[in-house]
């Protein structure tokens, strides 16, 4: 293969979506909960699916780290692939694609541990750190890395449920790094936090972009707006609309979507 | 979904209308004050001329009404989309409406001046060009009322039209001016008015990009509509504060 060749192949690569999801269907028993959902997630952008509740926000994220498979009468139909492996068909083990694509949910949920083994935790599982001293570094880049370091540099031994909330939802986001996952999902991690620490949470995501692909469900129009490079509108299980989040909070295509974003329905 | 156009919060809706209103109002004045300022001129009525000027105080008012109903709705509302747009909207053809208010207290102030001197020919086709322009702001008028974007751009390209009557009417002053050299400060005066209600138009073009954007989020394409563009060079050094003496 001549170079140049080669150079634009790996440019279409680099422009590849991390994950492409292809006329996913999801049902809850009878009830269809998503209806032929496609959707491509570009990697180191922020994006952030919005929608009334029970649009199926939630259901979608699941899908992408296969946490929708414990839900006993869940089906999920289609194809999600994560940089090209189709994340139901392949053989790949769900716990290995948890590792890769992590979540942090709506109420902080800290381990019953010290701040330490809640981090420390995910690497032990998954043996990513060996010995003690690797393990360490690592405990503390993720905490670094969640903006958490210096409150609790001086309290690692004590538990983590003693945190204030905003600290507690950084730790699990520092939890969710340690494993050195690509992507990050987060349902609502603002939900439960005052306007302070959902500042540093978002300023965080901004952080995090660099290395990570970040999903985000968020009721927050303005979070949305803020934190996000693409915004995705889902209504009664459909994707209605998806594009640059500057377009869509400013001129978006499709009704429902300019309908609930100012506030008209929802 | 619900059918309504309404917001799930009231008051929302209340503010947007009001802004809508005033919208409405400075429209509805800064039209007439041009009717009355050329009228003044045409009836040699110096009593309307200061009308006109005292008048143009309170569209200046309502536009600050205005900006305070919007810095006021950004600031408890965070307005997105089509609401969004509506409030930079309507900021921006407030400032085209005043400005358009503040050319008739212009073309005014000018006819007061105008009145010390014998009657000019030329009136007859500031007239025309009057007529024409209030025309032009009118439809302005009704196609934001109306968020009718075929009649935004309908009107855009009637200036077209306002600044072909200009170059004519420059030309008739300066043929005034070259026969009789008496003629030239009220052909100055003249050219001046013509300037402004051409001015006028440009402000009326604006609204109509404005409106275009406001009711299809995308920017009107293409080139401006312009006409012959010498007479506009030769006058752009000018200062539309209608302070000038000549
Ligand atoms: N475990 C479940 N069993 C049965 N139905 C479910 C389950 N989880 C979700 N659903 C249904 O699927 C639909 C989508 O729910 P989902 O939780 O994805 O919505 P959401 O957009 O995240 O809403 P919210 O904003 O309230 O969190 C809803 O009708 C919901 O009732
Ligand atoms: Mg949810």
């Amino acid at each position: 293969m001549d170079m140049q060749n080669f150079k634009t192949r790996e440019k279409a690569a680099m422009a590849e979506p991390k994950i492409i999801a292809r006329d996913v269907n999801v049902y809850y028993g009878q009830s269809q909960a998503l209806k032929s959902i496609e959707l491509d997630i570009a990697a180191n952008e922020v994006t952030a699916l919005i929608g009334p509740s029970g649009c199926g926000k939630s259901t979608f994220l699941r899908c992408i780290n296969r946490m929708n498979d414990v839900i006993e009468s869940c089906r999920v139909e289609g194809r999600i692939t994560l940089e090209g492996i189709d994340i139901y068909n392949s053989g790949l083990d769900p716990v290995l694609l948890r590792a890769r694509v992590g979540m942090v949910f709506q109420k902080p949920n800290p381990f019953p541990k010290s701040i330490y083994d809640n981090i420390a935790y995910g690497p032990r599982l998954h043996g990513i750190a060996s010995g003690k001293d690797e393990l360490e570094a690592t405990v503390e880049s993720s905490l670094r890395r969640a903006g958490l370091w210096e409150e609790v540099k001086d309290r690692l031994d004590s538990p983590g449920t003693g945190l204030s909330g905003g600290q507690q939802q950084r730790l699990c986001i520092a939890r969710a790094i340690a494993v050195n996952p690509e992507v990050i999902l987060m349902d609502e991690p603002c939900s439960a936090l005052d306007p302070i620490a959902t500042a540093k949470i978002e300023e965080l995501i901004d952080e995090l972009r660099e290395n990570f692909t970040i999903v985000i469900v968020t009721h927050s129009m303005q979070q949305a707006a803020r934190v996000s490079q693409k915004t995705a509108f889902f209504h009664l299980g459909e994707l209605v609309e998806v594009g640059e989040t500057d377009k869509l909070f400013t001129s978006p295509e499709d009704q429902r979507t300019q309908g609930y974003i100012t506030g008209r329905f929802g | 979904m619900q059918n309504s156009n309404d917001h799930i919060v009231r008051s929302f809706d209340k503010e947007l209308r009001t802004i809508h209103e005033i919208i409405i109002r400075m429209g509805g004045m800064a039209e007439n004050q041009l009717a009355e300022a050329v009228d003044a001129l045409v009836q040699r009525d110096s009593a309307k001329a200061e009308m006109v000027r005292a008048e143009d105080a309170k569209i200046d008012a309502l536009e600050e009404e205005l900006e305070a109903a919007v810095v006021q709705l950004i600031a408890l509302r965070q307005p997105v989309a089509n609401d969004l747009r509506a409030v930079i909207s309507a900021l921006k053809i407030s400032s085209d409406l005043e400005r358009i208010g503040d050319y008739a207290k212009n073309i005014a102030k000018r006819s007061i001046a105008i009145n010390q001197m014998p009657p000019q020919k030329s009136v007859t086709s500031i007239m025309r060009m009057s007529r024409l322009v209030q025309e032009i702001v009118k439809d302005t008028l009704d196609a934001f009322s109306h968020s009718d974007k075929d009649r935004a751009i309908d009107v855009w390209h009637r200036d077209e039209e306002v600044d072909e009557m200009y170059t004519s009417l420059f030309r008739e002053l300066l043929t005034y001016m070259m026969e009789d050299p008496r003629n030239i400060g009220a052909c100055t005066h003249m050219l001046f008015i013509a300037k402004n209600i051409e001015r006028m138009g440009d402000h009326a073009t604006n609204i109509a990009e404005t409106i275009y954007y406001l009711s299809t989020g995308h920017k009107l394409e293409g080139k401006r509509p312009k006409g012959d563009r010498t007479p506009f060079q030769i006058l752009s050094a000018e200062e539309d504060n209608g302070e000038v003496e000549i």
